[in-house]
């Protein structure tokens, strides 16, 4: 190459870290950056009203698992913290599985629809997706309370004497969070569905397949990677879940994110806060690599 | 790194021992080696070749859109290899037209003017010229979206002579058209190049277009220049077997050169004057100069007939020699239609004097 | 129902789902802004049509400090991101591939892929120490961390338009005496201006919409209209939370309506 070439070649890779840099410096102060710092400060002691103490301590990392007992010192599992971890991972695939199974007949009958009335269909699953989480647990809220919706109209019904208390329970939050984080299932397997090429249902049917056959046999494998990724879309931001369980699940029924907070409020144990946000995180990252496989390997569908 | 040298008299454009590489290392790739070209002011010139042997990149390098790896590019003499394509007075019709979809017609005529810094009047008055020579005047404020393919393939040609460029560079301009717009745009280009005598450097897959359209043709192959000249030089001379074989339909015959001369496999001797004095050499005779005879006639090579294809004003009549190698022969149908041939026919074959020839591999 | 031919692309039982999926995920929602018209003071007793609440919420000062609040920061967020995304997406996209390319992708795309609290949890801990150290209370730490977690979502949008630009018209352009600046002004940027605003849009609205990382970095009496629901809700609620609600929904609707009417393709 002439070094007029390379100077071309220089220019546009040193163009393009240029272009990029105001975006990558404000990502790595405000994004990137600070999850470092969390790393590091799991690494160290709680101080007395909040923040840390500098001093290397593991007390944090074994903290998420154990207790320990104030007047002898032994570990013991904390029983409290296993409560919580379970209750998240229960209810993140619970919401992740009902997701799916509400959610791909509501992408299919999306994908489906005539091409005009498509584009109206989608646009009302993407109204509640841009629409504040917050909005959409408080409305979840006003129909299950004591009080709310529900209660009131059966019992106005005479139904009911006294109101079912849904909320506050597993139930509700598992509920709350299946109402918020259905249209991040439904957007991925719709998107899916679409490349769907719709003549393979034609040859499925001709070559005696029944529509449960071809359902299973066809379109679940080729759609899987639209599957795939509605699943960790759900899954990753349910497991994550702040709002959704503070409002339905109230103070008893915490999840992993009320459980970090807590940490940081009342608690004043920023270091356990710190490594319970960092396990989190190799969760969700783990995850996220489980679906790069899939997405990567599964290409057949013309990605 | 502009040193002018001494123009060749009328030459507009030059490539001077240009390479171009593609990629690094290993899998670097040699899209030009080693071209020299010399275009004349004033002509239309046609690149022509099979898809992938570097004349799309030759043309890139005119317009500046590459850099060689080594070797120049002169405009006029001056060198202008590292001249960006924006400062180079050379413009180009794109394959895909590339018009800009949020501007007019008249918009994207005007927009080399605009971006040269013509006043506004003069711009007008050669936009309304442009849209005249184009006959597209009623479309003027069109959008290219609302246009067929036809009248997109003038407002590109519009919009590259425009600003009247030293050089009109065509990548393909017709290939999108169907045969018939095409057939059209051909008579329009030529009519073009005569009106505003700019020098057209034309490339293009297809051998018709560039024999009909061309003063001269360059070939090009593999990357290398094979044969310059004329459309008569180019069919009738080709350098080479593939010069010979990209441009129309030919025979080729393994063959021995003797004094005066080359000896066929069959052992007949082809008379050739200016032929080497010995070794191995490829004879080649296009189909229309194959005469068929009455068999044993003096001078013929015995052949016998094969297959007959009928192709309306021709007839092509395979035939196979004595050593099995075969031969076709173009022969105008008769008003019958029946070339009163056989298969399994014995005939007799002779080539029209001064008509094979013997080319390089 | 008999179908009268076989219908290849229905399934069982699926339409069905469907639209009862379609009805309960607006049936709250529209409850909610019915309730927001409720001229009761009880929210779960209907007595008639009124603006009552919305008054309340407007002549609140707690309120219209947090909608002015979340109004300029969403304003100021979605400028700043859109406007580095845009530089982002041209350094990145159309060019030859260039070393650390992917490292850029992944930078860009890290607040799509990291759970909300953990951000949130990761600037409180950066944003104490750097409050501590510099005694700095304003709204920057805010601005920062939206302009950040927005950058995705602005970036998006602008990079599928510019890698479904074609390249040659920049070519063109260059080819037509247009300078670096010109070719830029004249036509990459305009036919990249739906693509700008779009992610403008998205932009704004993840700003409006964010909770969780606006909770745990606010300085005290930096409420946003979310947060300031958020504490609302734990207290007591009121049909004054429906009213906010029901306009911030409306703003949302708009804004994507806009957004689907610029990105909806033409020609």
């Amino acid at each position: 190459m002439s070094p007029a070439e390379q100077a071309q070649i220089r220019r546009a890779a040193r163009n393009g870290w240029l272009l990029s840099a105001p975006a990558l410096v404000i990502l790595a102060l405000a994004a990137v950056g600070p999850l470092i710092i969390v790393v590091v400060y799991s690494f160290l002691l709680p101080g007395k009203y909040g923040n840390v103490v500098w001093g290397f301590s593991l007390d944090a990392w074994r903290g998420i698992l154990f207790t320990r007992d104030i007047f002898d010192g032994t570990l013991a599992w904390a029983d409290a913290n296993l409560t919580i971890f379970w209750r998240s991972v229960k209810l993140s695939i619970l919401t992740t599985v009902f997701t799916f199974v509400v959610g791909f007949p509501t992408a299919w009958f999306i994908a489906t629809r005539p091409p005009r009335g498509r584009a109206l269909w989608l646009f009302l699953i993407t109204i509640p997706f841009w629409t504040n989480l917050l909005i959409r647990t408080f409305a979840i809220n006003e129909i299950i309370r004591n009080e709310g919706l529900l209660n009131t109209t059966l019992m106005r019904l005479g139904l009911i004497s006294k109101p079912i208390e849904m909320i506050y329970t597993d139930g509700a939050v598992f509920v709350g969070m299946t109402y918020v984080y259905l249209p991040l299932m439904v957007l991925p397997l719709f998107a899916a569905i679409d490349r769907f090429d719709m003549r393979l249902l034609e040859a499925g049917y001709d070559l005696y397949a029944s529509r449960w056959q071809v359902l299973r046999r066809v379109i679940l494998p080729i759609v899987k990677p639209g599957i795939v990724a509605g699943s960790i879309l759900v899954f990753v931001p349910a497991l994550g879940a702040y709002v959704t369980p503070r409002i339905l699940g109230g103070g008893k029924n915490m999840m992993i994110g009320n459980f970090i907070e807590l940490q940081f409020g009342q608690g004043r144990n920023w270091p356990l806060g710190a490594s319970l946000s960092v396990t989190l995180l190799v969760i969700v990252t783990a995850a996220l690599l489980v679906y790069v496989r899939y997405a990567n390997g599964d290409d057949r569908n013309g990605r | 790194m502009t040193t002018a040298r001494p123009a060749a008299a009328g030459t507009a454009i030059e490539a001077a021992r240009v390479v171009k590489e593609f990629g690094q290392g290993a899998t670097t790739f040699r899209a030009l080696d080693d071209v020299s070209i010399a275009v004349r002011e004033g002509e239309f010139f046609t690149l022509l070749g099979p898809s992938g042997c570097g004349k799309t990149t030759l043309l890139r390098l005119f317009a500046g859109f590459e850099m060689p790896s080594s070797g120049a590019i002169l405009l006029k003499g001056e060198d202008i290899t590292e001249l960006p394509p924006n400062k180079r007075p050379v413009n180009t019709v794109f394959q895909s037209y590339a018009l800009f979809p949020h501007l007019s017609v008249a918009q994207n005529i005007a927009f080399g003017l605009v971006m040269q810094g013509r006043p506004a009047g003069e711009v007008a008055a050669q936009v309304e010229k442009m849209l005249a020579l184009v006959k597209l005047e009623s479309l003027a404020g069109r959008r290219p979206a609302q246009l067929s393919g036809g009248q997109q393939q003038r407002v590109a040609l519009a919009r590259a002579l425009a600003p009247a460029p030293r050089v009109l560079l065509l990548d393909e301009p017709l290939s999108a058209l169907d045969l018939k717009l095409r057939k059209e745009m051909q008579i329009e280009l030529k009519r073009l190049q005569t009106e505003t005598g700019i020098t057209f450097i034309f490339v293009t897959h297809d051998q018709e277009e560039a024999l009909t359209m061309s003063d001269r043709i360059g070939v090009m192959s593999a990357g290398k220049l094979q044969q310059v000249g004329t459309p008569r030089d180019i069919y009738t001379r080709p350098v080479n077997r593939f010069v010979a074989s990209f441009i129309g339909e030919t025979n080729f015959l393994p063959a021995t050169a003797v004094p005066g001369g080359v000896r066929l496999a069959t052992g007949d001797v082809v008379a050739l004057p200016g032929a080497p004095a010995s070794g191995a050499v490829t004879l080649t005779v296009r189909p229309e100069q194959v005469r068929l005879v009455a068999a044993g006639e003096a001078g013929s090579i015995a052949a016998t007939v094969r297959a007959l294809v009928y192709f309306g004003t021709d007839t092509h009549c395979h035939l196979a020699l004595a050593d099995g190698s075969e031969l076709v022969a173009r022969l105008q149908s008769p008003a019958t239609g029946d070339a009163g041939l056989a298969q399994g026919q014995a005939v007799g074959v002779t080539f029209v004097p001064g008509a094979a020839q013997i080319v390089g591999d | 129902m008999a179908a009268r031919s076989f219908s290849i692309s229905r399934l069982p039982g699926f339409n069905a789902i469907a639209v009862l999926v379609f009805v309960v995920l607006y049936l709250p929602i529209i409850v909610l802004v019915i309730y927001s018209f409720n001229a009761g003071r009880s929210i779960s007793d209907w007595e008639g049509l009124s603006l009552h609440w919305y008054a309340v919420a407007w002549d609140n000062d707690d309120v219209k400090d947090a909608t002015i609040r979340s109004l300029y920061l969403a304003v100021t967020a979605a400028v700043i991101s859109t406007a580095v995304a845009t530089m982002a997406a041209l350094g990145t996209t159309r060019r030859r591939a260039f070393r650390g390319q992917t490292f850029i992708y992944v930078m860009i795309n890290q607040p799509l892929m990291v759970p909300e609290i953990v951000t949130a949890v990761a600037l409180l801990i950066f944003f104490a120490a750097i409050r501590q150290a510099t005694g700095y209370q304003g709204m920057g730490y805010l601005v920062a961390a939206h302009a950040a977690f927005c950058i995705p979502f602005a970036y998006l949008p602008i990079r599928a338009r510019l890698e479904g630009m074609d390249l040659t018209l920049e070519t063109a352009a260059s080819d037509l005496y247009a300078s670096d600046w010109q070719v830029f002004r004249h036509v990459t940027f305009p036919i990249l201006l739906p693509g700008i605003l779009a992610g403008l849009m998205l932009a704004f609205v993840t700003s409006l919409d964010d909770v969780v990382i606006t909770v745990f970095i606010k300085s005290a009496g930096q409420d946003t209209l979310p947060t300031y629901m958020l504490g609302q809700i734990r207290r007591q609620v009121t049909g004054e939370i429906n009213a906010i609600s029901s306009a911030l929904l409306a703003l949302t609707v708009a804004l994507l309506t806009l957004f689907f009417l610029l990105t909806r393709k033409r020609d």
